[in-house]
């Protein structure tokens, strides 16, 4: 019948998998770029291992057991900012490792998942199932309406918190909610590209857009192209060389961000 | 004249007994303040005084260790920080700063801007702005909500002495012309005896207040600023405005 090549189930259920997390991970990515939360992000992605390892030794979800993690310690770093006792990011370098170290001395205990290790790591984005679709679109489709939701009092806070608050934003409130969403993204991200490199997601392809933007919100829908464009290419490379995908992403952006540097950009100014 | 205190139900925020700590050192102790619609009241004091800190308690962005904060019901405050810093990785231009106050008509836009004598800058990266025109462009936002009360810390620093008395002049104008009442923080000594209609001089605690002349020449006003205080006194408060 036909000679066309189709995809395989597995290629084109990790296509649609990754470009929706690369949306999700654009738009939210932003605000980690603005609000310089790049370590936060390292923190809350390093947080998640050990989600996963409390979500096989409870016996639920492990996705659950991510986000419950990573929102205790999102949550925990809003209140412990408030008391500064420590600088942040030495607070977040003392979050990050200690939980990281935690969740892999839990994972010891746990044989199926020390098998299994690499790809918590790194991401195995061609082992993605329907169900992983369902839980990326799902959640990816409640993380957008959040942001959506927050975006105007996230943006004023992110301008200035004090003028924000004396202009009547709920700014606790709203940084609960973004930290929520935080949560959410990285777990969504975890399967994709691994707890080591969630955090190139959210801030490579933001970066990527900054030079060709005007607004704040281009600047999202930028980064959500760059990103997906990466995981179109980085999923490609994979196939094509055999390469660890996860990896292979986070390269591929990498390297649209290097080309988008040298691009001319028109300016009508 | 507001300069004798404004009747009491004009008031638009009084701080009575203000203390604040900041872990162990006190930065506020028992200070009180008051503001009424129409008058400008201007609070100086050396760095480190509490001057920034008393403002914050004053817009209940602190909460103070004890006393009270009273606003008059139902009144907008305006607002601009000493500075404001936008992240150079965060696209922004004037236009949408000042949309960020609800009010998104270009045309009223384009009026305070020039209201506040910033004008061609809508469409400029807020980052790209000198220190002045941000100053304006504060300025301008804080005036598109319309505020019954503004609150304007250090609104001259990094502005050159010229743009300074303009800058004075203009904060006069849009209190003559809204009738708002107006809260300054300053440490231009020299500007603000001549454009203020009382003083708060702070240290800590109220050192001393009322209309500038008296503060020029009370003791405790010349021990804090020493020196520069003397170059002070030549500018009496005279009063080439009117009052509505």
């Amino acid at each position: 019948m036909t000679t066309i090549t189709i995809m395989p189930d597995f290629v084109l259920y990790a296509l649609v998998a990754g470009i929706g997390v690369a949306i999700v991970m654009g738009a939210t990515g932003v605000f980690v770029v603005w609000r310089r939360m790049a370590y936060f992000g390292d923190t809350l992605a390093h947080s998640a291992l050990l989600g996963v390892a409390i979500g096989f030794l409870a016996g639920i979800n492990v996705n659950i057991g991510i986000v419950g993690v990573c929102l205790t310690i999102a949550i925990g770093m809003v209140f412990l900012r408030s008391q500064r006792h420590l600088a942040e990011d030495t607070l977040l370098g003392i979050l990050a490792h200690s939980s990281l170290a935690l969740g892999l001395v839990s994972i010891s205990f746990v044989s199926a998942l020390r098998i299994d290790l690499m790809t918590y790591l790194f991401g195995d984005i061609l082992s993605v199932t329907p169900t992983d679709i369902g839980w990326v679109y799902g959640g990816g489709t409640i993380a957008l309406g959040v942001l959506a939701w927050l975006w105007k009092d996230l943006i004023a806070i992110t301008v200035h918190e004090d003028l924000a608050r004396t202009e009547g934003v709920n700014v606790l409130r709203t940084q609960i909610a973004f930290m929520t969403l935080f949560a959410l993204v990285i777990a969504m991200a975890m399967k994709i590209v691994g707890i080591l490199l969630v955090t190139a997601l959210l801030i490579i392809p933001a970066a990527t857009a900054r030079r060709f933007s005007r607004t704040p919100e281009q600047m999202a829908v930028f980064a959500a192209i760059a990103g997906s464009l990466s995981v179109a290419l980085g999923l490609q490379g994979s196939l094509l060389w055999d390469l660890p995908s996860g990896p292979a992403i986070v390269v591929a952006s990498a390297l649209i961000y290097v080309v988008s540097i040298a691009l001319p950009i028109r300016r009508a100014a | 004249m507001p300069d004798g205190g404004a009747p009491i139900d004009d008031l638009l925020v009084r701080g009575k007994g203000i203390s604040v700590r900041h872990g162990r050192r006190t930065v506020l102790e028992d200070v009180g303040i008051q503001v009424s619609r129409g008058e400008i009241v201007t609070l100086i004091g050396p760095n480190g005084s509490g001057k920034t800190t008393l403002v914050r308690a004053l817009l209940e962005l602190e909460k103070p260790e004890s006393g009270q904060v009273d606003r008059a019901a139902g009144i907008t405050v305006g607002y601009t920080p000493q500075q404001l810093i936008v992240d150079r990785t965060l696209p922004l231009d004037v236009r949408r700063f000042l949309e960020m106050s609800g009010e998104t008509d270009p045309e009223t836009l384009a009026n305070i801007l020039s209201d506040v004598g910033a004008r061609d800058v809508l469409r400029q990266e807020i980052r790209m702005l000198s220190g002045g025109e941000m100053k304006r462009v504060l300025l301008a936002r804080a005036l598109l909500r319309e505020p019954d009360l503004l609150v304007l810390d250090e609104p001259t620093a990094n502005v050159d002495i010229h743009g300074q008395v303009e800058f004075y002049n203009l904060i006069r104008r849009i209190r003559d012309d809204r009738q708002c009442g107006i809260l300054l923080v300053s440490h231009d000594l020299h500007l603000v005896m001549s454009a203020t209609d009382r003083v708060v001089c702070l240290n800590g605690h109220v050192c001393c207040s009322g209309l500038p002349g008296d503060v020029s020449t009370d003791p405790a006003y010349l021990e804090l600023f020493g020196e520069a205080a003397s170059a002070v006194a030549v500018y009496a408060h005279d009063h080439d405005h009117h009052h509505a």
